[in-house]
């Protein structure tokens, strides 16, 4: 047993940014917008540092897929607990491609190599809401998968996860190798403490190429537009309730 | 005897009965004190506050009612032919502006007009003037020293509905908008066009332009960005016989004659009402970093205060500082955890830059520096949106906190930087179990603390404690005894603390030459022993 944990932090839009679409459709602004760690992935990063605390795994390795500023993420991983971080460097066409698929790949390619024990992700991005790179990197690997964890249990070579679903809590235990994704109720990530970003600065980011770890970056997938939701339309006041019942007639709802 | 507020009309009837008797009707804070307080600050009181009543009514209270007009049916039906719809009597509405919104002063007024020109508020000013009925003019309700609401009948003039926007120049950054824009609603204007306003304060979702400029706001970013008293360019007024002054500039640079505006600014509405507001407003920095802080002691805080000014200067853009009870009030009223570990002391500072490299790499030398020389034991650092708002609401949430712990004293000083949580000390001292608890914190970069004291219920011998000691140690080392909250009602007698007898008199002479009436504001900013 290795002891090693792999945690994906994704750098998105920060949630607290009002978000723009560009003039032209194809996509949302991004130039010189706030980015910061995915809120799930700062979750998974919280649980992967809580588990090395307790002294169930041996180290906690932070991987970002992106462009050069993916590596500010890392670092606020780093800061968090993380003991190195890994920057698979993707700029260009193929980061505007870059979707869970590729993710996916990389993670399962890194995982072999790293012989991680757990891999832990964000359930879900908060700039696209796939909640698939998880499940693609588990059926890649051929590992069970705990998703939309709430609380994990580490129990000698199995891990014991209560899952979030529609109809309240599920527990599962799953063997390891395995991948899990953070929940919201997983934990309350902390806040990076003056010593611990300092430490921070001088800790390990390796960078590494996709095509390093023999992945096709290649996407099936086209955007054809992006548009702003339908505005919320004035309400109309209206002095009696005979008015009212009137202009439900009118537009049809009753 | 008016311990509930019901709107029936028998208790309105007898409300109108007393305050034509000349007695105060509330003013919840402090009623009776004088069995509460010592022979000795008595005298001292009497020395320098001689009020109407004489030495039997506290300095805080509210004098007796002058002789102005009452509201008759006939202006009833001029008010509702100026402002069609906008004149209201009923007492459900009327309600809400006639208390603060602290719930400690409430008058009883019986009109609240709500203009949306400027033309209108002069119709209305002039009419009034002429009738000699008083007039309270009121932005967002959410001065601190009771100086928004009416102290008896007095016409309540709202600015609510002039919130437009009046014009923008994108080059020089000068905003031009009506009095009632909310503060807000202003940044939120400014942001989409890469600016922001040059104050901001945590009642910024209801406070209102006009206000802050009245009130001389002072808030967050001051110690970057300056007073009113330098970013406003200029103002149009409304004087008290319903003259309209229109100092509207929008010049950086204007020296032909005498600065006008400058007196309107902080005169809390008692020397004309500001209808329109031009202001200068900076560029949104393209990166902000804010820090908390934690520190053992006072000193070290200061330490770093001038470490801070010495290594990250003209990006500081706020220094503020809170203290362990705070926390306390913050975890335990609003579940709000501390980012850090327990400290005597915790500062919030906030860098804005236009380079995040160069903001990081300055910020992040002088964290070094300030751990290496132990000067701050704990801290962390947030440069993501969220993380930002988070870390603000330790130090801007303080105040909803202390309104969970009980009844709140609340204290705005000015002192030497040295000497501010002195105060705080002395005052646990000398107050000991008597009150619940004792926090300091606020704009200690701009040495300005605000002290407060919570109850668990109003407690006149608690404050007969409490004042006036703070206001005599504030006058030992010249303090101000309003750093920026003003004076209003609950102050205005206060004022020899800090100003002297020829200064003040000077006032009342501006304030007779503007509005000789007096029927602007009246009870309120000035001493009653001008007359």
């Amino acid at each position: 047993m290795s002891g090693r944990v792999l945690v994906g932090v994704k750098r998105v839009i920060d949630y607290a940014v009002k978000i723009r679409v560009k003039p032209d459709n194809t996509g949302v602004v991004t130039d010189g917008v706030k980015h910061s760690m995915n809120p799930f992935c700062e979750i998974a990063v919280e649980e992967a540092v809580k588990l090395k605390e307790k002294k169930l795994v041996k180290e906690v390795v932070a991987v970002s897929c992106g462009p050069q500023q993916s590596q500010e993420t890392i670092r606020t991983a780093l800061a968090m607990g993380a003991d190195r971080g890994i920057h698979v460097e993707v700029s260009g066409k193929d980061y505007e491609t870059l979707g869970p698929l590729q993710v996916s790949k990389i993670m399962a390619a890194l995982a072999k190599k790293e012989d991680a024990q757990i891999i832990i992700l964000g359930k879900q991005a908060i700039d696209d809401d796939c909640n698939q790179t998880g499940q693609m990197t588990a059926a890649l690997l051929d590992w069970p998968q705990g998703t939309f964890a709430s609380e994990v249990t580490l129990d000698g070579d199995k891990i014991k996860v209560v899952r979030e679903i529609d109809g309240g809590l599920e527990t599962i235990k799953i063997n390891t190798p395995a991948v899990l994704t953070a929940d919201l109720r997983l934990n309350t990530p902390r806040y990076a403490t003056l010593p611990n970003i300092m430490k921070a600065k001088k800790k390990k980011i390796a960078n590494v190429k996709p095509a390093d770890l023999g992945v096709n970056l290649t996407s099936k997938l086209e955007v054809l537009r992006v548009e702003d939701p339908p505005q919320r339309q004035a309400g109309m006041k209206v002095e009696t309730v005979e008015d009212l019942v009137g202009k439900l007639k009118e537009s049809g709802k009753v | 005897m008016l311990g509930v507020f019901q709107t029936s009309q028998k208790l309105r009837t007898s409300l109108r009965l007393l305050s034509r008797a000349g007695l105060p009707p509330v003013d919840l804070q402090v009623q009776l004190l004088l069995r509460g307080r010592s022979p000795q600050s008595a005298t001292f009181s009497r020395e320098l506050h001689l009020g109407p009543d004489g030495p039997a009514s506290s300095p805080a209270a509210a004098p007796r009612r002058l002789p102005f007009s009452r509201v008759t049916v006939e202006d009833l039906t001029f008010f509702g032919k100026t402002l069609p719809g906008r004149a209201i009597t009923d007492p459900d509405l009327v309600q809400s502006s006639n208390e603060d919104w602290l719930k400690s002063v409430r008058g009883s007024s019986e009109v609240l007009l709500r203009p949306q020109t400027t033309q209108e508020v002069s119709q209305i000013l002039s009419y009034c003037h002429s009738r000699n009925l008083a007039v309270n003019s009121q932005g967002g309700n959410t001065g601190l020293v009771g100086g928004s609401v009416p102290v008896y009948d007095e016409i309540i003039l709202s600015t609510s509905l002039m919130n437009s926007i009046l014009s923008f120049d994108k080059i020089s950054g000068i905003l031009t908008c009506q009095a009632g824009c909310v503060l807000e609603n202003l940044s939120l204007y400014l942001e989409e066009r890469d600016y922001i306003m040059p104050l901001d304060l945590g009642a910024k979702g209801s406070c209102q332009i006009g206000g802050n400029v009245a009130t001389n706001a002072g808030g967050l970013r001051l110690l970057r960005y300056g007073s009113l008293h330098g970013t406003v360019l200029g103002l149009e007024v409304v004087l008290a016989d319903g003259r309209v002054l229109d100092c509207l500039s929008t010049l950086r640079k204007d020296n032909t004659g005498y600065d006008l505006k400058q007196l309107f600014i902080g005169s809390e509405g008692t020397l004309g009402v500001i209808t329109a507001v031009s202001i200068l407003c900076p560029r949104k920095p393209k990166s902000v970093n804010v820090v908390f802080l934690g520190c053992e002691t006072f000193d070290q805080l200061l330490k770093t205060f001038q470490l801070c000014k010495g290594m990250l200067g003209e990006i500081l853009s706020a220094f503020e500082f809170l203290d362990s009870e705070c926390m306390r009030l913050l975890n335990t009223h609003l579940k709000l955890a501390n980012p850090i570990s327990d400290c005597p002391f915790y500062i919030v500072i906030e860098t804005s830059g236009s380079d995040s490299d160069h903001d990081s790499q300055k910020l992040h030398n002088f964290l070094e520096e300030a751990m290496t020389s132990l000067l701050v034991t704990d801290g962390t650092v947030a440069t993501e949106e969220s993380k930002i708002k988070t870390l603000w609401s330790m130090r801007e949430r303080v105040t909803e906190a202390l309104t969970h712990d009980g009844f709140t004293y609340k204290y705005d000083i000015s002192l030497p930087v040295e000497r501010i949580y002195q105060l705080v000390t002395d005052m646990r001292e000398h107050l000991g179990k008597r009150a619940r608890s004792v926090v300091g914190y606020g704009h200690v970069g701009d040495g300005n603390l605000h002290l407060n004291v919570t109850s668990p219920a109003k407690d006149p011998a608690l404050l007969a404690s409490i004042e006036p000691f703070i206001y005599e140690w504030t006058a030992k080392f010249q303090g101000s005894i309003s750093a920026e909250h003003g004076l209003g009602l609950k102050k205005r007698n206060y004022i020899y603390y800090s100003k002297s007898r020829p200064a003040v008199a000077v006032m009342g002479k501006m304030k007779t030459l503007l509005d000789p009436k007096g029927i602007l504001n009246p009870y309120k900013t000035l001493p009653d022993d001008l007359k």
